[in-house]
């Protein structure tokens, strides 16, 4: 590499400052200002709730999260209570950090094959990459807004098939229903008619 | 065995617990208010979570607080960590430095009121001139000969004096030592200690980064040391006296000092900016480029005292500021209002004080968030060039008034006179233009290059 001559160096001169600027102090007395009006807008905004505060006092005030934020996972129901899930494998397969513990049984339903015994998805494992989500042709997978995870050992953060059930009814209670992320068509199962179809089967319990 | 000799010794042992109680505990609430201003001024809470609820539930009403508990919750979290001292370090000096530090901040308490305390009676021996009189220099002297002497007994002077002493005594006195002669001569003295503690501080952790902060901070305190004197020397020469006190007790009688000498505060302001190594003038432990600086190799408490000694020194400097600019404990109509010697009137002067005070520290904190950090160049321009010649044209002034018996309100005019002259003198002033201090650099003059000032020297001609 050739070093850079001496004449090719570009010298910026600075803006050239008035006879104002050069007292300094008016300068600093507008400045002045600027920083009390922030402490004052702050200040008003503590007691009132308005006022220039750019924080949330978090555990009181939970972040409104968008709808598509890739968060704890759970497992949708369909429309009779039972878990959406055929046990296709292709979430665990795609998963890139392998979290996802299936087991696959003979479904109870005639309206699918299979349904998965257990389904398991070590969340401490897990990168929130939203691949699974992606690749589940029934949108049986979600991930949640829910962020707050928390759990003092490493089998708590286990989440079986009930508790992400549990996630399911938790996030549709609170409104905060994740917006589907995979375009096209679903499989037979996600269908409310297909569903309809098998009439009377017992619910998932 | 004279009992009433020890009352004196327990009236000063009192104050000392007192004001050393309140300064500390001050200082305490200061790191939460920084804290908070901080939070504020950036469109933040601040901390807002501890409160006296130590984790027990029946002491639940007492959780949060706006975050009271902070001071505690630190103070107990500084206490409690592991005191490393470093192998390599100089183990006595390494120990010595924050005690100094924190020290040195504190021995100037000692000499400052915190309230009303009254000016201790003059014996005037020698006949003040006309002039001198209408600004109301104090022309005090002990006699000097037997016929001074004299004379006094004759006339009756003296007797006066015994009286006046008498009366001196019995009055309320807040302040450790009330009626210390070389008052801020005192605190300029130990205030320029604290710069050992930064030099011990950063010289025995025989770290690059340690001794590089304390070299600058070194550097920085003895500059600002002369625009502060300076500063002060007008002050000096209007009273006639270095006691804190008559100086506080003439601003009462003739109006604050600030006003007439708005230049002189503001260089004291500034001043007192860098003795403190507050923001903009930082440098000592500017964490961009030195890590922590002199204290980078302190932990636990021994971080904490340099950290508490800082806040300290902002607590004596602001009280200095009020007491030497701003009237003290006065405010104009009080003592009309109030009476002048009534209980009522003693804790309203306190509050008053307090209010001044505060009013600085305020500032203090709210400088921080307004003037980005100096580079060295600049600092010491600013010093040198800036401050200096401000100063001696401030104290020029003051001398002409004391001299020819002047109204003090001829300073006013000649102050705004002098900031704007320095300030647009400073333009002609070769600045920070990199290719000037290149040429410079070389041996070349900088005015054959024909870049003389124009360029971006700030604070070069400026406060």
């Amino acid at each position: 590499m050739s070093q850079t001559k001496p004449q090719k160096v570009k010298w910026v001169k600075p803006p050239k400052l008035g006879l104002l600027d050069q007292m300094y102090v008016p300068t600093v007395i507008s400045g002045m200002a600027t920083t009390v009006k922030h402490m004052v807008g702050t200040l008003i905004g503590t007691g009132t709730g308005r006022g220039n505060i750019q924080v949330q006092s978090y555990p009181e005030e939970k972040p409104k999260l968008p709808p598509h934020y890739r968060g704890v996972h759970r497992l949708n129901r369909d429309p009779e209570g039972r878990a959406k899930c055929v046990a296709c494998y292709m979430c665990s397969t795609a998963c890139p950090a392998s979290c996802i513990d299936i087991v696959a049984a003979p479904s109870p339903w005639p309206d699918r094959e299979k349904y998965p015994e257990t389904f398991v998805i070590d969340e401490l494992r897990c990168i929130y990459c939203g691949m699974c989500e992606q690749a589940c042709p029934v949108d049986a997978i979600e991930l949640t807004t829910i962020f707050d995870l928390t759990g003092l050992t490493r089998e708590e953060m286990m989440f079986d098939k009930e508790k992400l059930l549990s996630v399911f009814d938790q996030t549709v209670a609170a409104g905060t229903d994740p917006v589907r992320t995979q375009p096209g068509r679903l499989g037979v199962a996600s269908l409310p008619a297909a569903a309809g179809l098998t009439g009377s089967s017992s619910a998932q319990s | 065995m004279d009992w009433n000799a020890l009352i004196p010794l327990l009236v000063t042992l009192i104050t000392i617990a007192v004001i050393l109680g309140g300064v500390l505990g001050g200082v305490a609430y200061l790191t939460l208010l920084e804290r908070k201003v901080s939070a504020w001024v950036q469109d933040r809470y601040g901390p807002n979570r501890v409160g006296f609820d130590f984790g027990q539930s029946w002491l639940s009403f007492l959780r949060k607080m706006w975050g009271l508990g902070q001071p505690l919750a630190d103070g107990a979290k500084f206490l409690l960590k592991e005191d490393v001292i470093p192998g390599h370090v100089d183990k006595v000096f390494f120990m010595l430095a924050p005690m100094i530090a924190m020290g040195t901040a504190l021995f100037a308490m000692a000499v400052v009121s915190i309230g009303d305390t009254p000016a201790p009676p003059a014996l005037v021996s020698v006949k003040p001139t006309a002039g001198q009189e209408k600004v109301g220099v104090n022309t005090l002297a002990f006699p000097a000969t037997a016929e001074e002497a004299r004379r006094l007994e004759r006339t009756g002077e003296l007797k006066s004096f015994i009286d006046k002493s008498d009366g001196y005594k019995k009055r309320w006195k807040f302040a450790i030592s009330p009626g210390v002669d070389i008052g801020f001569l005192f605190i300029f003295a130990v205030g320029s200690l604290a710069v050992y503690g930064i030099v011990l501080g950063g010289w025995s952790s025989n770290n690059k980064y340690s001794l590089l902060g304390s070299l600058r901070s070194s550097a920085q305190m003895i500059s600002y040391e002369i625009p502060m004197g300076l500063s002060v020397m007008g002050v000096l020469i209007l009273v006639g006296s270095l006691n804190l006190e008559r100086i506080v007790d003439w601003q009462a009688r003739n109006g604050w000092l600030g006003i007439y000498q708005p230049t002189a505060f503001l260089l004291f302001l500034t001043a007192i900016f860098a003795e403190c190594n507050r923001l903009p003038f930082d440098l000592p432990e500017c964490e961009q480029e030195l890590v922590g600086g002199y204290h980078t190799e302190y932990s636990s408490m021994k971080f904490a005292m340099f950290f508490l000694g800082e806040y300290t020194h902002m607590i004596t400097t602001s009280f200095l500021t009020v007491a030497l600019f701003l009237g003290g404990w006065h405010l104009p109509g009080l003592e009309s209002f109030l009476g002048a010697d009534s209980y009522v009137a003693l804790a309203a002067k306190l509050g008053i004080f307090a209010a001044k005070v505060g009013g600085i520290i305020m500032l203090f904190m709210l400088v921080r968030w307004t003037i980005l950090r100096f580079k060295f160049n600049q600092l010491m321009s600013l010093a040198w060039k800036g401050m200096m010649p401000l100063g001696v044209l401030s104290l020029l002034g003051a001398m002409f008034v004391g001299q020819f018996g002047w109204s003090p309100w001829w300073l006013l005019p000649w102050s705004i006179f002098i900031l704007t002259l320095v300030t647009a003198l400073g333009a002609f002033v070769p600045g920070d233009d990199p290719r000037v201090q290149l040429r410079i650099a070389r041996g070349r003059s900088p005015s054959a290059s024909g870049v003389v000032g124009g360029g971006r020297r700030a604070g070069a001609g400026a406060v």
